[in-house]
């Protein structure tokens, strides 16, 4: 909630003083590249676009430059994952574009309330990284366990309910940020370099410990840790057996009852909080976060897990833009020039300034100086002072930002945010876990 | 035109029929429905009669171990509010010699409500956590060298949270109740020879149970239907009947989830009457 607000603030900021130019740029480039033949420019005032998902990744500063730059309105609305996905499903008609993680992309599809998206249509889709459009990074295969970004990109035909088995002209959503997620640590407190998951269920950390709790994506970080322990093998972590699940939440359980876990958290706010009170000193942790802490002048490291003997490896998530099924005519072409506009740069080099990436880095990176791209993506000591959203320096130059080069991130990406076949069983075995 | 006095009483609760039916009525026998049928776990819901989802409630020990830890919640919380929302509401009315000054007091009380209840619930963690007021204070005068870990994140401050949020549910009907006790009688039981002992256990405790009872209604209510406060309070470290539900609506089992809810409704609805059948609340609501 705050959050949102210090957006608004750090936007009006930004487009005053450090974009200036850019944004004069694209407000004078706008013109050009609207597809509007000139009869529909009265019309198209009237048209609200209703962009509704999660806050991390629906900001509102980023609908009102789209607003000032495409000449129609786009209204942000912010729910919580699972409240996303059910209005999605529920209530299709109050949503124009849903923001969609892969698994909730195949969910929407499956129930008929998305349309497919034309790929010729989208301009910058070759310039995606192939990650997310071809499921593979120079020649490697992307992780697929979980529900890969690209695993849920295509479906057969525009109003068809099933996804395509590899690459196809439609797709179920337009990826538009992304990131790895990790540990976050103190490393003043921790004593060591953690690059290991075994570490957030090591008894050293007894009640100083903190975990995700979204049963979800909270089970997953926990068989990192116990796959990294040794303790469960997994044959795909990303849709596990009964067997796993009870094992891990078993060994869960054991933890809590040893009085392991200091506190589980929900939201970004509430794991920036229990780092920076010092209730924590290793939890799972969103790189953004870690930054937050950071700012306060807490010493916080984001746990570089890079895959290792088919172990460790980060849990990566992507959201992307879905076209709901009743969007049509001029609603359905602005809609395009919203994510055409999406695409080209500004949004990209907004998100990356929080930590997050842009699946589409070469527009994003037109938007941000040298030293931020430097910095933010490839993974290079900070030329210069880097500052947060804000406005506020948060690190000093010659910085190396935890995690290398975002290449270096997403190809350590050992399972991505899903949905589990089991989830139902999975979410009751995880209430048990919380209970005990 | 003269109206029988059947349809005048008809039309007087129309307003609430309006209210109840389409908000209330209708949607706990939608959600009846479909906690009988099948779903394919992706939020698709077939009306093909099933009872699945009841006998995976009844026989899943997690079921149990939520209401077994709701039930704990509501009880510690009912058992502080009503000691410290009697006392308040007792001190105001016999104790507070001017009708305007306990009034002014009274409101007094409602000054926290001002605020949402999440910020409210919120501004204790600053108080409890290990790094808070309260650790720093102990640790400063050298009463305890490690903090206390117990104050945060844990089943004390979850019902902390609770008592701080509802006793004022407590102290508005007691207080009620209490202002309608004519002083009288309890002047005429001290002048029989009664202690004070006495006057409040024959005198006022029975003629303020009314009030207590009502209070336990909105009590009981809210804290089995909550789910937050847990959620926050104890670090993830404890679950609630609904909040665990409300993790199945995450995830789209929606039958399921309707079954519990139904389970529940039930439960408060026999919680609710076996207050009312303890103290006659009409008494209360009639003067």
């Amino acid at each position: 909630m705050t959050k949102d607000a210090n957006d608004s603030k750090s936007i009006s900021r930004r487009s005053l003083l450090k974009t200036g130019a850019a944004a004069v740029g694209a407000a004078a480039g706008s013109g050009t590249i609207t597809g509007f033949p000139t009869i529909w420019a009265q019309e198209i005032k009237d048209i609200e676009l209703r962009h509704v998902g999660v806050s991390y990744s629906v900001v509102k500063a980023i609908g009102d430059q789209a607003s000032k730059d495409l000449g129609f309105k786009v209204t942000m609305q912010n729910l919580d994952t699972s409240a996303s996905i059910n209005r999605f499903i529920t209530q299709p008609n109050t949503v124009d574009i849903a923001d969609l993680e892969g698994w909730q992309a195949k969910l929407a599809c499956k129930r008929g309330v998305i349309q497919g998206i034309e790929t010729k249509r989208i301009k910058e889709y070759d310039n995606f990284l192939p990650i997310f459009t071809k499921g593979e990074f120079e020649g490697k295969k992307v992780s697929d366990q979980g529900i890969s970004p690209y695993a849920a990109l295509y479906m057969t035909g525009q109003d068809s309910t099933e996804l395509a088995d590899g690459v196809s002209e439609w797709m179920t959503n337009v990826p538009q940020v992304y990131n790895a997620d990790s540990m976050g640590y103190r490393p003043d407190l921790v004593g060591h370099e953690v690059t290991e998951w075994k570490d957030l269920i090591d008894p050293k950390f007894k009640g100083k410990a903190g975990i995700l709790d979204v049963p979800a994506i909270g089970i997953m970080d926990a068989a990192l840790c116990m796959e990294s322990a040794g303790i469960v093998e997994y044959g795909n972590k990303g849709n596990m057996t009964r067997e796993e699940i009870d094992k891990t939440i078993d060994k869960l359980i054991e933890l809590k009852r040893a009085g392991h876990f200091r506190s589980t958290w929900t939201t970004f706010d509430q794991s920036v909080q229990l780092m920076a009170a010092g209730e924590v000193v290793i939890q799972s942790m969103w790189s953004p976060a870690v930054a937050a802490v950071r700012v306060k002048d807490i010493p916080c490291t984001y746990a570089p897990v890079n895959i290792k003997n088919g172990k460790e490896g980060y849990r990566g998530w992507c959201n992307g833009m879905g076209l709901m099924k009743h969007l049509s005519g001029k609603k359905l072409e602005a809609a395009y020039e919203y994510i055409n506009w999406y695409m080209s740069g500004w949004q990209g080099a907004f998100v990356s300034r929080y930590g997050y990436y842009s699946p589409v880095p070469s527009t994003a990176k037109k938007y941000m100086s040298e030293a931020e791209f430097a910095y933010w993506y490839e993974g290079k000591p900070a030329p210069e002072v880097v500052n947060d959203p804000y406005g506020v320096p948060m690190e000093k130059a010659g910085t190396v930002r935890d995690g290398g080069s975002f290449i270096d991130r997403v190809t350590n990406i050992s399972c991505w945010n899903t949905l589990m076949d089991e989830a139902a069983y999975m979410n009751k075995r995880w209430n048990d876990f919380k209970v005990a | 035109m003269k109206l029988s006095r059947n349809a005048v009483g008809w039309l007087n609760v129309v307003p609430l029929l309006a209210i109840l039916i389409p908000f209330f009525v209708v949607p706990i026998c939608v959600i009846l429905a479909v906690s009988f049928m099948e779903t394919d776990g992706f939020g698709g819901i077939f009306p093909v009669f099933t009872l699945e989802n009841y006998t995976g409630v009844f026989t899943s020990s997690l079921t149990f171990n939520l209401y077994y830890e709701t039930f704990k919640f509501t009880f510690l919380t009912l058992i502080f509010t009503a000691v410290i929302g009697f006392w308040i509401a007792y001190f105001l009315v016999f104790h507070v010699r001017s009708k305007i000054l306990a009034m002014g007091l009274f409101l007094v009380c409602t000054v926290p409500f001002w605020t949402s209840n999440i910020i409210r619930m919120i501004s204790w963690i600053p108080l409890l956590g290990k790094e808070g007021l309260i650790n720093m204070g102990l640790q400063g005068t050298g009463a305890i060298d490690q903090p206390l870990e117990f104050l945060l994140f844990s089943p004390f401050a979850v019902v902390v949270a609770y008592v701080h949020q509802l006793t004022i549910f407590m102290i508005v009907p007691v207080f009620n109740s209490l202002s309608r006790i004519d002083k009288r009688v309890v002047e005429a039981a001290l002048d029989a020879g009664a202690s004070r002992l006495d006057v409040m256990r024959f005198v006022i405790l029975p003629m303020s149970k009314s009030g207590i009872a009502l209070g336990a209604i909105f009590v009981v209510s809210i804290v089995m239907g909550d789910f937050f406060v847990v959620k926050v309070m104890s670090g993830g470290g404890t679950a609630s009947v609904v909040g665990a539900f409300y993790e199945d609506v995450g995830v789209l089992q929606y039958p399921s989830a309707a079954a519990s809810a139904i389970l529940l409704t039930i439960v408060v609805m026999l919680m609710v009457a076996a207050i009312l059948r303890v103290v006659d609340i009409r008494k209360e609501i009639s003067l």
